[in-house]
């Protein structure tokens, strides 16, 4: 016991010191914030460039009068031809050009727009909206209905989801829920990546560099791999907890630092909430109301218990590759296949949490630890009874049992063997027959 | 007091008697030479003995108990002939760590590597990388985390490879010191006026079984084909007698092979009635890498494989 201790030890101070370590705790976090940051960006301030928009209208559709909106501004061009005027539009400084030719009011076709290059969707379905509007509103007139009663009459409402049983119901977020459980799967699923990898890499290190031998000469080789793996499971916690430390740091620092920055950032936060206000409260609402401390424990659970059952086969793997990468690559992909497919189950859990492929890939413990994490933020006791999470986690832990046991078979025999080029056959008589 | 007894000792693999049936015992104090072609069973010898393998059959005994790797590895240094340590850890973190391994406690494993860093003058190479030393530097670093923890029994595979003479000389100072300090040293290599220089007692394995196990004295005397070298003042050009063939003709040198149902003694006769001056005379007995050729040859270059019946 005390020797795995000292095998710990060893495994996370030499990670943990490197500056590597330091620098991709630091980065990702920063590489990911920045990632979502910039997409947001993209997403909110689309179409950006301004539209100087010629207008030829055959039809008569916009009675000479299109509102100018943000960055987008139209032109009527009267006393042209459509033949004429798109030969030269480009050269009178206009981006684009709309043409309206005369059309049956309950047919419309044939409109069309001009422009030098593919135009982008955003402003397409922007300028679409503009035409469909005018066509509404030409088609309203036909029909004698006032615009503005209709207006009055319709109705925009968003379902408020209460959940719970008895008395005891709270509101409840479908789209926070799926969004928290994506993010944990997927969280999960990069972290397997890369302390599995992390784990056969150094296993293979120690194959290759035939300090294997010394070491197991005083102790035994199970031993090493179970230090070796806990020993990078540690360094995975300790990076964990800097991210979170980091982030209730940033959050109070950035208006104490950067007090303007906040003060513009909550402007242009203001300008863009003023659309999509009701959304942002209902996105506050939904997260107030997740079981945090729950959800935590679990992805904790899920990622012990996920790494110390993938990680142990990546270990097997790294104790029977004997020298180059690409063997290497090859016989990770058995271990590599159920991650990736975990990952698709996740998608669909995470959409629809019920769903048979989803109560299936929450149990079987070679999914579980991805899939899991996208059900539970839609509740524990609701969504995923009791009985589900208890059965999966015991599962799990049966199943991290078994690939270790299994895995110390094989690296056993492996991390001695030279020479051979090993396979998945070689590696189950390992297993199986010695 | 016997370090180590090893009886009857057997390993199979699917296609190969590694290990074949393997016997012999190691006193305290004396350095063992074990020889053999390659893939002679010796490393697999070795790694049952370190408790890197379990035996098929058979019995170890370290120290008069049976043999316990969790309890007894403590005990046992062992350098393998493939050198491995951690390229990117510092030198001293290393032999500390692999004596922690060994059981001793941080602060005795840090006392014992300075200790030996002195000792071989090693003191500036603590903070410095594997990657940063040459091959002979490994080797020596790599012997003093095998011996380190005072070790009862000591494995050396191939010691000296790489290693220039000062060096050398100076790791072999030490293997004698530790014997003398009562450490049984078990020596394997290929390079056998080593084995004849270090060792006092050798076994010889081939294809997984001993073909030979003695002292180095008796085996060589095993062996000897009763030839002599003789220097004469005279012309040895006309000499011939029934009492010798001989083998070898010189100006003032003969070697001779004393034929059966005579002694030396017999034939210094035979020269001093003959008024012969003799200026020397002595035994020529056969090198170990001779033996080792004449008993391992024939045997193919690479082991073949078998299919064991087991």
């Amino acid at each position: 016991m005390n020797k795995i201790w000292v095998i710990i030890r060893r495994e996370y101070i030499t990670r943990v010191a490197k500056r590597s370590f330091l620098l991709m705790t630091i980065l990702i976090p920063l590489l990911i914030f920045g990632f979502y940051a910039a997409i947001i960006a993209v997403a909110i301030s689309g179409g950006n460039e301004s539209q100087n928009i010629a207008v030829i209208d055959d039809a008569s559709l916009f009675n000479g009068k299109i509102e100018d909106k943000e960055n987008f501004s139209f032109t009527f061009i009267k006393g042209e031809s459509i033949d004429n005027f798109r030969l030269k539009y480009h050269r009178q400084g206009y981006t684009s050009l709309l043409y309206v030719p005369n059309f049956d009011i309950s047919q419309p076709s044939g409109i069309t727009i001009f422009s030098e290059s593919q135009m982008g969707p955003i402003t397409k379905s922007r300028i679409e909206r503009v035409v469909n509007n005018a066509i509404e509103n030409k088609r309203m007139l036909a029909a004698k209905i006032d615009p503005n009663k209709l207006n009055s009459i319709k109705s925009d409402i968003s379902l408020i989801n209460k959940v719970g049983k008895g008395n005891e119901f709270r509101k409840g977020s479908s789209e926070v829920s799926s969004a928290v459980g994506y993010a944990a799967g997927i969280l999960i699923y990069i972290c397997m990546f890369i302390y599995g990898m992390m784990v056969m890499r150094g296993v293979m290190e120690e194959k290759i560099n035939r300090i294997a031998e010394v070491i197991v000469s005083s102790v035994k080789p199970f031993q090493l791999m179970l230090g070796k793996i806990i020993g990078i499971g540690a360094v995975g916690l300790t990076q964990f907890v800097i991210w979170i430390v980091l982030m209730v740091i940033l959050q109070f620092l950035i208006p104490v630092l950067f007090p303007g920055m906040a003060q513009a950032m909550s402007s242009q936060a203001t300008q863009a909430a003023t659309q999509q206000s009701s959304g942002l409260t209902a996105v506050a609402e939904g997260l107030k109301y997740l079981n945090f401390g729950l959800i935590i424990f679990a992805f904790l659970f899920y990622f012990i218990g996920g790494y110390l059952m993938y990680a142990s086969l990546f270990a097997a793997v790294g104790s029977a590759v004997s020298e180059d990468q690409q063997e290497a690559q090859q016989l990770t992909l058995p271990i590599t296949m159920p991650i990736l497919l975990a990952f698709v189950i996740m998608t669909r859990a995470a959409a629809e949490p019920e769903s048979g492929i989803a109560i299936f890939g929450s149990m079987f413990p070679l999914f579980s630890p991805i899939v899991m994490m996208a059900r539970i933020p839609y509740g524990i006791g609701t969504t995923v009874p009791w009985w589900q999470l208890g059965l999966s986690m015991v599962f799990l832990i049966l199943g991290f049992l078994f690939t270790t046991w299994l895995a110390g078979k094989i690296y056993r025999t492996g991390i001695l063997m030279y020479g051979k080029k090993a396979s998945w056959k070689e590696m189950w008589k390992w297993a199986f027959k010695s | 007091m016997t370090t180590l007894e090893v009886s009857h000792l057997r390993k199979y693999f699917a296609a190969m008697k590694a290990v074949d049936d393997i016997s012999f015992t190691l006193e305290r104090g004396s350095i063992f030479g074990l020889l053999g072609p390659n893939g002679a069973g010796k490393t697999t010898l070795i790694r049952m003995i370190t408790g890197i393998f379990y035996p098929d059959e058979g019995e170890i005994l370290f120290e008069g108990k049976k043999f316990d790797p969790i309890l007894d590895v403590g005990h046992i240094g062992y350098m393998p002939e493939e050198r491995g340590l951690y390229k990117k850890m510092k030198i001293g973190d290393q032999a500390v760590y692999l004596a922690q391994l060994k059981g001793l406690s941080q602060q005795q494993a840090v006392e014992k590597v300075k200790e030996w860093f002195t000792k071989f003058e090693m003191q500036t190479w603590w903070n410095k990388k594997i990657e940063d030393l040459s091959k002979g530097m490994g080797q020596k670093l790599q012997f003093v985390t095998t011996v380190l923890h005072e070790p009862r029994l000591i494995i050396l595979d191939e010691p000296f490879s790489g290693l220039d003479p000062v060096n050398s000389n100076l790791i072999k100072d030490e293997i004698y010191n530790l014997a003398n300090k009562g450490a049984s040293i078990i020596f394997s290599t290929h390079r056998m006026e080593q084995v004849e220089e270090i060792c006092d007692h050798i076994v010889l394995m081939n294809k997984g079984q001993k073909i030979l196990d003695g002292t180095v004295n008796g085996v060589k005397q095993k062996f000897k084909e009763n030839l002599f070298n003789i220097g004469l003042e005279s012309d040895t050009s006309a000499i011939s007698s029934e009492m010798f063939d001989v083998i070898a003709r010189e100006n003032h040198r003969l070697v001779v092979k004393i034929r059966n149902g005579f002694r030396s003694n017999d034939v210094l006769q035979h020269f001093i009635e003959k008024n012969i001056d003799i200026t020397s005379f002595n035994e020529i007995l056969p090198s170990l890498s001779e033996i080792f050729i004449k008993l391992v040859e024939g045997t193919p270059l690479s082991r073949q494989f078998q299919t064991v019946h087991s």
